[in-house]
């Protein structure tokens, strides 16, 4: 039997960047909250032998324990879908700071196009443009979305600098950009010579020391090379850990709870009255009851909840009905890696986002009127500091072990260099997200089942956006550029982004988004779901900016609907 | 004496950081953990410079002893293949003076050789070429199958065992194992040569404090300065930097 704990105003579901984001919004206006987090509490303090990439980078430690929860997977309906035993493909968080502890600070906005990209779309080039897709506008404009952004990089101190095709900001960056490295240096002039506008990567690797409106100082970068996988021992990443939760903690209103995995949302007659939750360690059961649900727990565990709890309508790939679990999309990431016979470089120096980057094919700031696909990427040359287990280059044609295999990839680890691109990835009616229907995880629960495969519009983005990289990869003055392997059935093996987005969208209209624009449920006006899962297709650039500018939209809500109630859009 | 040694190098070792740190301090102001670690960093060059390498490998040493293997014989062909994988050459030593036998052997009696993070619940299917491990096998036993299967085709094709043949015969096999024409139980001969393989590069690169990577010597090879605190006045030079690595080792001195 659940033991009943005292009621509060909020329950937050997870507590990454958007829980943290809105735990620190609400508590400083005085709402009582309780915060629940499935892994272990965990800050700077924690990230002092960090510089061990088998432990971190190749074993996991700071990833999401799969013997306890993993998803199904299958490439199409009819498939059997089978568990994720393993981490590959992408790398869920678990634990305080979910997975902004071990981020790599990539910190664009999201493009004006995209949260209109339906209607842009078709403005431009017609309804035949997006045939196959299952596109929408999100509900809210780049506009509307803009003094969040601002917010949400005030908070992480986001450094960077204006480029010629970002959108109009109301605040400059917090701080300048990152250093200038003969890396970024070659990039940014054959992009150039090429008639292209390169820029600095923004970044949450902060150029230079920082205090936040949260009274959080965050340190400058020290170009260590350990950033993607492991937590940052100088704090000079932004971090929920670092950059939000002391404040979350100061405002004496917020009670994290650690070691605690929320199981079920309870609701009753159209709204929720808190959360279930079992506890990791004890495993005792507990009920956390509630005026106002958030749920913050990444696009899987937000869909998850909702399914598992029987809030708002499964979607139906047959019928294109339904909302929950709809408009899974992912990232296309075609790379060009270039060999180099007469340099030399420092590969192992780096940091996460350190780079530089140009959108000249990114979203529609190119001409697609005969092209066989929308959008596109951001390019992107990314020196985050090359390991020597992940990082073994060879040319096309080599072995993969043995005598040949060693010596090329000894000569070329600091002799390749590699550009890549964020392609963007657009909704279809069979990729999305359901419930397994064999498989459970450490609860008893069923796993949420995915399926996923790359499509045509995906195929045409990859060649057309990989061919560019190419291009800059021979002009940056490679002797060789390696043979990309064609992009053909989605693996869930090999890394390739944790940029999983969709589930629980957001939109103008309850018949097929999730939430209104303020992440507020259509079904359950008292439940807010926050994060990437509201994105209605993902762009051509990491996600965080705007999973965080969204955060602080949905804690606006939030407040305003503590004050008010109902529907607020 | 040794000891007299490393305190008064790590005390000259501070001093020359704080003589040449107004690049690190230009960055740092947060709440950190830098102040212990640069010191307990420079230390371990230090140790380097007075050339106390003889002993560090010493106490290396005392990791390379079985904890999960218990036939020699099996053992060896551990050695074997891997030293095929990662051979000795002019470039530098090989998987096996490298110590990646024990990494791997260590590995195994470990969680990583028990997939105690992963999901190991059935039903077991073998799935589809994208859909990742499915075999209901942990990895011990998928490499006490697959060491087992290399010892007996060796027997059967060449009446030798694996670690008595000649590379090129010990590459063919191998080569049969890599793509999957050899038939195993509870696990594809693919799978298991793809687990070697990548464990074999870990125990070549991971920290030596893993039992292989001895000395460092994976690193240096490679040109991998290992665990460094900061690249902070380095990575504007245009000039390509030889360093000397340093291990997690230099955390706890």
């Amino acid at each position: 039997m659940a033991e009943k704990l005292p009621k509060t105003d909020v329950v937050i579901v997870g507590m990454g960047w958007a829980g943290s984001i809105i735990a620190a919004e609400l508590g400083k206006e005085g709402l009582k909250v309780v915060g629940l987090e499935r892994g272990k509490e965990r800050g700077l303090k924690d990230y002092y032998v960090v510089h061990d990439e088998l432990r971190y980078a190749i074993r996991y430690e700071l990833m999401q324990d799969l013997s306890k929860e993993t998803i199904s997977f299958r490439n199409n309906m009819k498939e059997r879908a089978l568990p994720m035993r393993q981490l590959g493909s992408f790398l869920l968080g678990e634990g305080l700071g979910g997975a902004g502890v071990h981020w790599n600070g990539h910190s664009y906005r999201f493009l004006p196009y995209d949260f209109e990209i339906k209607s842009k779309t078709i403005e431009k080039y017609g309804d035949g443009k997006i045939k196959g897709l299952q596109l929408q506008d999100w509900g809210i404009t780049y506009d509307e979305l803009e003094p969040y952004f601002g917010m949400y990089e005030k908070v992480a101190g986001i450094s960077g600098e204006d480029s010629h095709f970002g959108p109009e900001r109301s605040i400059p960056y917090p701080t300048p950009p990152m250093k200038e490295t003969p890396l970024t240096k070659k990039f940014k002039e054959a992009a150039k010579s090429l008639g292209m506008h390169p820029y600095h990567m923004p970044s949450a690797n902060l150029s230079e020391p920082y205090e936040n409106p949260y009274g959080a100082k965050l340190a400058g970068c020290q170009y260590c090379a350990f950033c993607e996988r492991f937590g940052c021992e100088y704090g000079a990443k932004a971090d929920p850990t670092v950059a939000v939760i002391p404040f979350v903690r100061e405002t004496g209103n917020v009670d994290i709870r650690n070691y605690a995995n929320v199981t079920e949302i309870i609701h009753e007659g159209g709204k929720a009255t808190g959360v279930k939750f079992v506890d990791v360690l004890t495993k005792e059961e507990f009920i956390q009851p509630a005026d106002m649900v958030v749920l913050t727990s990444y696009v899987m565990n937000n869909t998850r909840l909702l399914l598992q709890s029987k809030i708002g309508k499964p979607y139906d790939p047959n019928s294109g009905t339904g909302v929950i679990g709809k408009n899974y999309c992912y990232q296309i990431l075609p790379g060009s890696t270039g060999f180099f016979e007469d340099e030399q470089f420092n590969t192992f120096m780096g940091a996460g986002a350190l780079g530089a980057t140009v959108d000249d094919y990114n979203g529609d700031n190119f001409d697609h009127s005969d092209l066989d696909f929308i959008h596109g990427g951001s390019i992107s040359f990314n020196q985050s500091g090359a390991r020597p287990i992940a990082s073994n280059p060879v040319p096309t044609g080599t072995p993969n072990w043995g005598a040949d295999f060693k010596a090329q990839s000894i000569k070329y680890y600091t002799r390749s260099l590699s550009v890549s691109a964020q392609g963007a990835s657009m909704p279809t009616k069979n990729n999305y997200m359901d419930l397994d229907p064999t498989y459970k995880d450490a609860y008893g629960l069923p796993l949420l089942r995915l399926t996923y495969d790359f499509t045509d519009q995906d195929r045409n983005l990859y060649n057309y956006i990989g061919k560019i990289g190419d291009q800059i990869m021979l002009e940056m003055g490679a002797n060789k550029v390696n043979e990309r392997s064609n992009l053909e059935s989605y693996d869930i093996v090999p890394y390739q982004t944790t940029h999983n987005t969709g589930g629980v969208i957001m939109g103008a209209e309850p018949e097929t988004s999730a939430v209104n624009n303020y992440l507020q449920m259509w079904d359950a006006e008292n439940v807010f779901v926050v994060g990437a899962s509201a994105f209605a297709h993902n762009s051509g650039y990491n996600p965080t900016s705007t999973v965080g500018a969204l955060s602080f939209r949905a804690a606006e809500g939030i407040l305003k609907y503590s004050k008010e109630g109902g529907l607020l859009a | 004496m040794a000891e007299q040694n490393q305190s008064t190098d790590k005390k000259m070792s501070r001093r020359r950081f704080i003589r040449n740190s107004s690049y690190v301090a230009g960055g740092l102001v947060g709440g950190g953990l830098i102040g212990g670690l640069i010191g307990s960093n420079l230390g371990n060059k230090n140790q380097d410079d007075a050339g106390t390498q003889g002993q560090q490998h010493e106490n290396g040493a005392y990791q390379q002893a079985p904890l999960y293997f218990t036939n020699p014989e099996i053992f060896a062909v551990l050695v074997a293949a891997t030293e095929r994988i990662y051979p000795t050459d002019d470039t530098g030593p090989g998987a096996n003076d490298l110590g990646a036998p024990f990494f791997i052997d260590h590995s195994l009696a470990g969680s990583w050789g028990n997939n105690t993070r992963e999901y190991m619940q059935g039903p077991f299917y073998p799935g589809s070429n994208f859909q990742g491990y499915q075999s209901p096998l942990k990895r011990h036993e998928v490499f006490d199958t697959g060491l087992a299967a290399l010892q007996r085709i060796s027997n059967e094709k060449h009446d030798a065992n694996f670690a008595d043949l000649e590379g090129e015969q010990q590459d063919e096999i191998l080569t049969s194992f890599q793509k999957d024409e050899v038939e195993l139980k509870g696990v594809t001969s693919k799978t298991f040569f793809n687990i070697l393989r990548q464990a074999t590069i870990e125990g070549v690169y991971a920290d030596p404090a893993y039992g292989g990577n001895t000395n460092m010597e994976g690193w240096k090879m490679k040109g991998f300065p290992g665990h460094q605190m900061s690249y902070y006045d380095k990575i504007e030079s245009d000039e390509f930097m030889k360093i000397e690595p340093n291990s997690l080792h230099s955390y706890t001195k």
